[in-house]
């Protein structure tokens, strides 16, 4: 075992890189910072791949379990003898794969946004951000106690903040930045709620010995109580809001929809790949706490996932602009990953829907990313984001065409590609657990095979619109990671993940079920012929569906009202019966009384500032008329 | 001979010259009359002291020497006043005391 102690610098790297873009953009030449960025992030990916190899295929002979190693730790805050607030570096199956997820998709991010941003103003600040994002994300991989944790997941929800509203000179870009961080800073709240409880419980902050299956925590519980729930439950089911809130499930998942608003190879980065999965990543990292000290809110993360994946995939069979498609079908696939941990068991051989999750994670990462940055050279090809204005755009875009279809059939779990072992493994961990999940999903990998593949034919296929300017392939930058990512959709189901990623460390043995392959495998197939039939070629099916299920359509098409429905409570029930009275009363009662004091202070001085002339004749006039009074006054009572 | 002057008479005589030095340092606006008038106050002063050693305690001479004393601190007094008018006027080209009030705004 090597020491791992240099993989600090996989965080600290693009911090630096932060500060330096950050503070000489405007100074040095755009195109300079990108590269920078670039090649730091290039150093940042091989310094994380040799950590990777390193972790999982360097180990000494005869170790069983992978191993949680803490290589750098420094107390940073002590609160008291046995709290201390940690900063350091947590190395483990999970942080160790996200590492590589991370840094891989930057990477080509980073890349690709060399073609992509290409003359816009702001570039160096973009390749700022970018960085900063790199580093929150990072930190929040690598974090060995919840805290780090905590700050980090801060730090992502602010640097996705300003890479949504990116563009600040367009107002749907700066509310969605708002709406983005509002929300997820709403859920934010639950998540540090949690910890405080967490922390209470447990005395530790320290993730090693918190999920320690033997650990005190877990074995023993804890005796205190609130609303006949135990502390362990409420505080989970509150850190599970938290990351609700960042993986945009239902009902929290409104801002994400709207996040599309910043740069495409920001959504690939930040709204489809990286950030949106650290809700589930958060579950995985306490998942034997979750296990073992709270069932219930695991059953909880279940449901929330199987209903969210299904809602989301619902709504995309219906928009029309391609990015918000892409961001339904995160949502939706970032439900199935939440499921499969919600109907995981721990050990053994139990913990399939664990490693299934984690594999999902990691192929969706590259699938999905692959989607958005195709998307994105769509739009930068033809300058809107409507597939109704696309159309037969297969031979003006080769290279985009074949990797967007490559990103299609994986995500529609067609064989032999990654999204399939991983969707399979999901379904299958399922089937075992919870029947009624298991239909669920495996409906929405018919939905998900549909509407992606309306996406592809509808773009791709279809009517040939008539452009403006041809569209022209996009510049190498931007084609070399789509066939990076688009390999690695294809062959990262070659990575052992049951032998690598599983809950407690051990190999997990997996294997085929003929019962759950073949319906999946019939179900995405069936997806994709229904749109194959409905969109290749002008029919009139789609439309005479669309008038059959008129509400249906309605009200999907309106993402089921959940955003009227969020601003009728805000606007209609928050803000007006209870934040108005409140204000009313700070208005006219608080600010009133210290008004009134101001007043009453300011007339009393501007009648009395006339004494104060700074006429020093005047003021020795008024001091002798006082000595003689008193004078007076003294000879008086003495006499008298 | 001084023996049938009451000490009565010169308490009036020092009270009147007090008030008047009151009365013009209040009301003069020339700061060299105002020093003028502080001068009065001070050798009404100086008559009190020498008056009343005189007249209560003929054996001593404490007030006398009070008297010397304020004189020549009215001496010094005089010299700083005169030097502060003069660089006064010289900065002001008066030394009308209502005009000279750079320091208040």
């Amino acid at each position: 075992m090597i020491d791992f102690s240099f993989t600090i610098l996989i965080p600290l790297l693009p911090l630096l890189l932060f500060f330096v873009l950050g503070l000489t953009s405007g100074k040095m030449k755009p195109v300079l910072s990108g590269y920078i960025g670039t090649l730091g992030m290039f150093a940042t990916a091989a310094m994380s791949y040799f950590v990777a190899f390193q972790y999982f295929f360097n180990r000494p002979a005869g170790a069983e379990a992978f191993e949680k190693i803490v290589p750098f730790n420094t107390v940073w805050l002590n609160l008291t003898d046995k709290l201390h607030i940690d900063l350091g570096v947590l190395l483990d199956p999970i942080s160790v794969m996200m590492l590589v997820v991370i840094t891989t998709v930057s990477l080509m991010v980073h890349l690709y946004s060399m073609g992509y941003m290409k003359g816009e103003t702001g570039y160096s600040r973009f390749y700022a951000f970018l960085s900063l994002f790199s580093f929150s994300m990072l930190g929040l991989v690598l974090a060995p106690n919840i805290f780090q944790m905590y700050i980090c997941w801060e730090l992502v929800g602010v640097s996705s903040y300003l890479l949504i509203s990116f563009y600040y000179e367009k107002p749907a870009a700066v509310s969605a930045g708002k709406k983005a961080f509002i929300v997820t800073r709403f859920a934010d709240l639950g998540f540090l709620i949690g910890i405080l409880i967490l922390s209470y419980i447990s005395g530790t902050f320290d993730f090693v010995s918190m999920t320690d299956p033997q650990g005190a925590l877990i074995t023993q519980g804890t005796p205190l109580t609130f609303m006949g729930l135990s502390a362990l439950t409420w505080a989970l089911a509150l850190i599970f809001v938290g990351g609700a809130g960042k993986s945009a499930m239902f009902p929290l998942h409104i801002w994400l929809p709207d996040a599309m608003e910043g740069p495409t190879p920001v959504s690939a980065l930040i709204h489809a790949a990286t950030m949106v999965v650290a809700g589930v990543y958060l579950v995985a990292r306490l998942f034997p706490l979750y296990y073992f000290g709270a069932p219930d809110v695991l059953t909880i993360v279940a449901y929330t996932g199987g209903f969210t994946s299904l809602f989301a995939a619902i709504i995309a069979c219906v928009q029309t602009d391609i990015k918000r498609v892409l961001a339904f079908s995160t949502m939706s696939q970032i439900g199935y990953m939440m499921l499969a941990l919600g109907v995981s068991g721990y050990g053994e051989n139990h913990g399939l829907g664990f490693t299934a999750s984690m594999f999902h994670l990691f192929t969706h990462a590259m699938f999905k990313a692959l989607l958005f940055l195709g998307a994105g050279a769509i739009i930068h090809a033809v300058h809107t984001n409507n597939m109704n204005e696309m159309g037969g755009l297969r031979k003006y875009l080769p290279i985009t065409h074949i990797t967007f279809l490559i990103a299609c059939l994986t995500i529609s779990g067609i064989p032999p590609f990654s999204g399939f072992f991983s969707k399979d493994e999901i379904l299958a961990a399922a089937f075992e657990n919870n029947k009624i999940l298991f239909f669920v999903e495996w409906a929405v990998a018919g939905i998900t095979a549909f509407y992606m593949f309306r996406l592809y034919f509808n773009v791709f296929w279809g009517k040939n619109t008539n452009y403006k300017h041809t569209p022209h392939e996009s510049p190498l930058t931007m084609t070399l990671p789509l066939m990076i990512l688009a390999f690695a959709s294809m062959v990262s189901e070659l990575i052992p993940f049951s032998k690598l990623v599983t809950s407690d460390g051990l190999v997990l043995h997996i294997q085929t079920e003929w019962i759950i392959v073949i319906p999946s495998v019939l179900v995405g197939a069936t997806g994709i012929v229904l749109a194959w039939l409905f969109y290749k070629k002008e029919s009139a099916i789609p439309d005479k569906l669309v008038t059959t299920f008129a509400t249906t359509y309605k009200w999907s098409f309106n993402k089921f009202y959940m955003d009227e429905l969020y601003l009728f409570i805000t606007k209609k029930i928050i803000f007006k019966r209870i934040s108005q009275p409140i204000a009313w009363f700070d208005r006219n009662v608080v600010d009133a009384s210290m008004n009134g004091i101001a007043w009453v202070t300011n007339k009393m001085s501007d009648s009395i500032k006339g004494l104060q002339s700074g006429q020093l004749q005047k003021y020795g006039y008024v001091f002798i008329s006082g000595v003689i009074i008193l004078a007076f006054t003294f000879v008086y009572v003495w006499f008298k | 001979m001084l023996s049938q002057i009451p000490l009565s008479y010169f308490l009036i005589v020092s009270t009147l010259m007090f008030f008047i030095g009151v009365y013009g340092f209040l009301t003069r606006k020339n700061l060299i009359t105002i020093l003028m008038s502080v001068e009065l106050i001070l050798n009404s002063v100086n008559i009190n002291f020498v008056a009343f050693n005189r007249y209560l305690y003929p054996e001593q001479l404490q007030g006398h020497f009070f008297a010397l004393f304020v004189i020549a601190v009215a001496a010094a007094e005089a010299a700083v006043a005169i030097a502060i008018i003069i660089s006064v006027y010289r900065k002001f080209m008066n030394i009308d005391v209502e005009r000279v009030d750079t320091m208040k705004h």
